[in-house]
């Protein structure tokens, strides 16, 4: 039996993504029909039982979010999807975005119907420019088929999608950020609270979710709750779209039903990633993008779920699985993912925008034989502590989580350089 | 939009370092440790500017939660248990300073904030001793920008406080952040120099800045050298909210008035001369006063506003130079002063006017950019040679070693010493329309103002407007404390929509007791230096303007009437768009 599932990805790759009949053909809009005829709050019921934790690295319960949201009286309401897929190693809702847009559009629809909203916006890294105009063509064909515009459905519903392009700044996948780029600001994160349901997108209450988040809507509208959490995980319902890259055979973007397989049939499993690249062996598999934690081989055998990779110090996170084979140096990947971080940071917050760059400063010394003293241990050690827990926002809080699990997992190449001394010794 | 606006009627339990306190909904932990005593380390936290919490030094933890919360921009809620104070936090913090300075120039000794720099406060509450953290390479690299404001953006931590400033509470917006991580930085559009952008100088981002990254250009030295120098006649004016804030660098009562000491002071730092800007602010409310009713009664251009306050000129000519004619012609005390004393007092002295070097203490450093303007000339020399900020004047006061609690009290000198009341409070948002109205209506009923004191427009509001009925003709009158809210009267000349006569525009927030070269001080000490004007008013034998006997000989004896040809030539002046932009592109 197959591992793979296509709940989300349904006519991924097989249908004309810009055409709305062939969307139908494999069961599009099925869901806006059947959620147009419920209420706001059951179709949250169904959100909630389904046990949605939002796919964009956050795992924030969807349901609550939509909840939160419902019980703010002011109106408008904003439905924003957050599409800058900025984190490395994750090309997950590119797929959706390229190959299946009319799903994510069905999800905002819906959304849009639950909170009573006009509009809704698509912020779309600037990367995918092609993608963009795929996009923007999905959506005139959604309005010329009745589903986007007035009266959707003859529901005196009226909805409409814009796509905004990003830049190329990581820090708008941050959602405030993203909503100050998205009002034509510097995409810097936000002081919060007050939180974006809200004051979101121009001061309004806004619902800002995941491309992935927002294409299980449908699914969960159809089936019901109880059937979308039964596919994954007692926990987390529903499937995730994991991204393989790095050392891995095969690369590529898989829908795996969530809690169902290990961390190593993922890696290995012949439908998979089917084992590293010229057979080598696995030295460590890094999680969920740059601001996830590292694994080594030991922990292969953890189930893909949100709570059994978090009991083990893992993470979900974007889905990002990036394979490293026994190679690679640990120091020399984290100077990588740190000089990504500093490249990314907003500037903004002194531990963010200082800590990272003192931290490459460590990670350069700990990669030459007898480069480093215990007390630039010492420093990294302090530096992960402040930046994780005083930073301002998710981008310094986790710009150490690689590092820190590094730290746990392979202490020995950090000491590898490091002389005995002290620097006042030195 | 109200929902998640706190309710300051009701009342949320907490728990501080363990001790219980209760505190209205809408409290931040900060100001509710604050009432337990608890004083959490800021440095990006300012009183009066928005929230930014980006230095991360007031980090705290609550109910035990591993990500901290800044204490300055997170309100309190029911039953949450906030740690303020542990070995983890203490870390934290010292680390986060730690960070900053390994990103500063460690030149603290020659720093002009040294002893009074927030960054040093913070390394020595810590007591950092051994900074493992690598220096960078930058260094301190000041720019000094029309000889008035000088950014030394090597020594900025970008804490956001002058953006702040400049964008939300002046409404210019000068400056702005820009780029990111490592380049991110507070900079002008296009990294232009100030004089080429919207910049009106008022220093209100150098009164904010925690560091030394900008301040006042500090022009001591011009004033050591011509006091030094025999052939100088050096004559200075100090402005009234001087007298209400030099205290405050000498550990006196914030507010004190220190007017006495302030004159001894000046005349013991060698100034020939020892004289007082309230003098020409009473020859201002004349010039003014009389200007005004010139136009109500010959349909003048009206509403007409005060021009006293050079960063709100440079407003003006940078903003609405379209409305430029609703501006009073009338030079600012300082400029008026400054003609006066290089014609009349040279006149009368018989002292050569190229001879005097006119100085002024100003509470502003738009001052130092007005004496500069190429149209203040009239006495056929520069009208004032040399501004210095109250911190200057301070600085030099330290520098020559006067106990400054100790000195005796004297009086100004006589010609350009005598001030009424109306003229010491000019140097607070309100003063200038108080002073003027004490005057005009007595010259319009005959009879004196009662009261006196003017209630309605006294206090730091942001806006003001009372209706004065002038014998049977009513006049509405409004004052604009800063320039935002300026900018929100100007927009209703321009759109039509103001039916006000008289307006007063007061830079800074405050006025001039919260001007931009002041000791460095919030909100609340700006109303303690106000009701040490208003004390000081009350304590004056004369309080309206035209009583000033010094100021009526001025009239006898050399300038005939207000509006008249030698006034309009020494004290009045015009405004156009090439003002400031003139600057930009001749360099002079």
């Amino acid at each position: 039996m197959s591992k793979l599932v296509t709940l989300v990805s349904e006519g991924a790759g097989q249908i004309d993504p810009i055409s709305v009949a062939a969307y139908e053909g494999v069961g599009g809009y099925q869901g806006l029909k059947k959620a147009v005829g419920l209420t706001a709050e059951q179709v949250i019921s169904e959100v909630k039982k389904a046990k949605l934790l939002g796919r964009g690295g956050a795992a924030y319960p969807a349901g609550s979010k939509w909840e939160h949201l419902l019980h703010i009286p002011e109106t408008p309401k904003y439905i924003v999807c957050n599409a800058d897929e900025g984190e490395p190693g994750t090309f997950k809702d590119k797929v959706i975005l390229g190959q299946l847009p009319l799903k994510l559009i069905e999800g905002i629809t819906i959304a849009g119907f639950v909170f009573g909203a006009k509009a809704g916006y698509i912020y779309v890294r600037g990367e995918y420019r092609k993608i963009q105009k795929r996009i923007l063509q999905a959506i005139e064909n959604a309005k010329k088929a009745g589903y986007l515009g007035q009266n959707i459905l003859g529901k005196g519903f009226d909805f409409d999608i814009q796509v905004i392009s990003g830049a190329g700044a990581y820090v708008c996948g941050e959602n405030s950020a993203l909503l100050n780029s998205t009002e034509g600001k510097v995409g810097r994160p936000r002081i919060k609270p007050p939180h974006l349901a809200e004051v979101g997108l121009f001061l309004q209450p806004t619902l800002v979710n995941n491309v992935e988040s927002l294409s299980s809507i449908p699914a969960i509208v159809l089936k019901g709750g109880d059937e979308f959490l039964k596919i994954g995980h007692p926990d987390s319902g529903g499937t995730k779209l994991i991204c393989l890259s790095g050392h891995t055979a095969k690369p590529g973007v898989y829908e795996i039903p969530l809690g169902k397989i290990t961390l190593r049939e993922a890696i290995y499993d012949a439908e998979l990633g089917n084992g590293l690249k010229g057979g080598k062996n696995l030295k460590f598999f890094h999680l969920g993008g740059q601001s996830g934690p590292i694994g080594p081989a030991a922990l292969l055998d953890t189930p893909y779920s949100y709570t059994d990779l978090r009991k083990a110090g893992l993470t979900v996170g974007s889905g990002a699985i990036v394979v490293m084979d026994e190679s690679v140096s640990i120091i020399d990947y984290l100077i990588g993912v740190t000089e990504f971080f500093i490249h990314e940071s907003c500037g903004k917050c002194v531990p963010c925008r200082e800590g990272n760059k003192q931290l490459i400063s460590v990670l350069r010394k700990l990669a030459v034989p007898g480069g480093a003293n215990q007390t630039d241990l010492a420093n990294l050690r302090r530096l992960v502590t402040t930046m994780t827990a005083a930073s301002f926002c998710g981008l310094g809080q986790t710009a150490t989580a690689a590092l820190n699990s590094a730290w746990k997992h392979f202490k020995e190449e950090f000491e590898a350089n490091v002389s005995k001394t002290t620097a006042a010794a030195a | 939009m109200s929902h998640h606006k706190p309710d300051p009627s009701k009342s949320v339990n907490l728990t501080i370092d363990g001790l219980p306190v209760t505190v209205p909904e809408g409290t931040t932990i900060l100001e509710a440790a604050r009432k337990l005593g608890i004083h959490i380390p800021v440095l990006c936290d300012h009183p009066d500017l928005h929230k930014r919490a980006v230095c991360r030094v007031c980090v705290v933890e609550c109910d035990g939660a591993g990500k901290l919360k800044a204490a300055c921009a997170n309100d309190v809620w029911e039953g949450v248990k906030v740690i303020t104070n542990s070995p983890k936090i203490q870390a934290i913090r010292k680390t986060i300073v730690e960070l900053i300075l390994a990103d500063h120039p460690q030149d603290c000794l020659t720093c002009i904030r040294n002893q009074k720099c927030e960054l040093q406060s913070l390394a020595l509450q810590f007591g950092l001793k051994d900074l493992t953290f690598p220096r960078s390479d930058v260094e301190s690299r000041p720019n000094i920008d029309t000889n008035t404001l000088v950014r030394d953006m090597g020594k900025c931590v970008k804490c956001g406080r002058c953006v702040d400033v400049c964008q939300e509470v002046q409404s210019v917006r000068a400056i702005n952040t820009a780029h990111r991580s490592l380049e991110y930085e507070v900079t002008t559009p296009y990294d232009q120099e100030l004089i080429e952008g919207p910049c009106v100088y008022c220093g209100q981002c150098a009164a904010v800045c925690p560091v030394g990254a900008i301040y006042e250009n500090d022009q001591t030295a011009l004033v050591w050298k011509a006091i030094d120098d025999p052939e100088r006649h050096v004559v200075v004016q100090t402005a009234p909210a001087v007298r209400v804030a030099l205290g405050d660098e000498f550990g006196l009562p914030k507010g004190a008035i220190t007017t006495g000491k302030m004159a001894t002071a000046l005349r013991r730092l060698g100034f020939t001369k020892v004289f007082d800007t309230d003098w020409s602010a009473d020859v201002t409310i004349l010039e003014e006063g009389n200007e005004l009713l010139h136009r109500l009664q010959n349909g003048g251009k009206l509403p007409m506003i005060t021009s006293c306050s050079p960063g709100w000129i440079n407003f003006s000519e940078v903003f609405y130079p379209d409305l430029l004619d609703h501006l009073s012609t009338c030079k600012s005390p300082q400029q008026m002063f400054g003609a006066l004393v290089k014609t009349y007092y040279a006149q009368i002295s018989g002292v050569d006017a190229s001879k005097i070097t006119s100085v002024s203490i100003m509470p502003c450093t738009a001052k130092k950019f007005e004496a500069q303007r190429p149209e203040m000339n009239s006495s056929g020399y520069q009208d004032v040679d040399v501004v210095l900020t109250t911190r200057e004047l301070a600085r030099m006061i330290k520098m020559a070693g006067l106990d400054f609690e100790q000195l005796p009290e004297t009086p100004f000198d006589q010609l350009m010493g005598d001030s009424t009341g109306a003229a010491v409070i000019f140097g607070t948002s309100g003063g200038v329309m108080e002073a003027a109205l004490r005057t005009v209506y007595e010259v319009v009923t005959g009879e004196a103002l009662a009261p006196l004191d003017l209630e309605a427009v006294r206090g730091h509001q942001g806006l003001k407007t009372v209706e004065v009925d002038l014998k049977g003709t009513k006049v509405k009158i409004m004052v604009a404390n800063g320039l935002a809210n300026a900018r929100l009267v100007m927009d209703s000349i321009r759109a039509g929509t103001c039916d006000a006569t008289f307006i007063e525009v007061m830079c800074c927030p405050g006025g001039c007791v919260g001007g931009g070269g002041q000791p460095y001080g919030n909100s609340q000490i700006k109303l303690e230096r106000k009701d040490g004007l208003y004390k000081a008013d009350k304590q004056l034998p004369l309080r309206k303007s035209h009583d000033n006997p010094e100021v009526k000989a001025l009239y006898e004896n050399y300038l005939g009437a207000p509006l008249g040809e030698k006034s309009h030539h020494l004290l009045h002046t015009h405004y156009s768009t090439g003002g400031k932009n003139h600057w930009a592109k001749t360099g002079h």
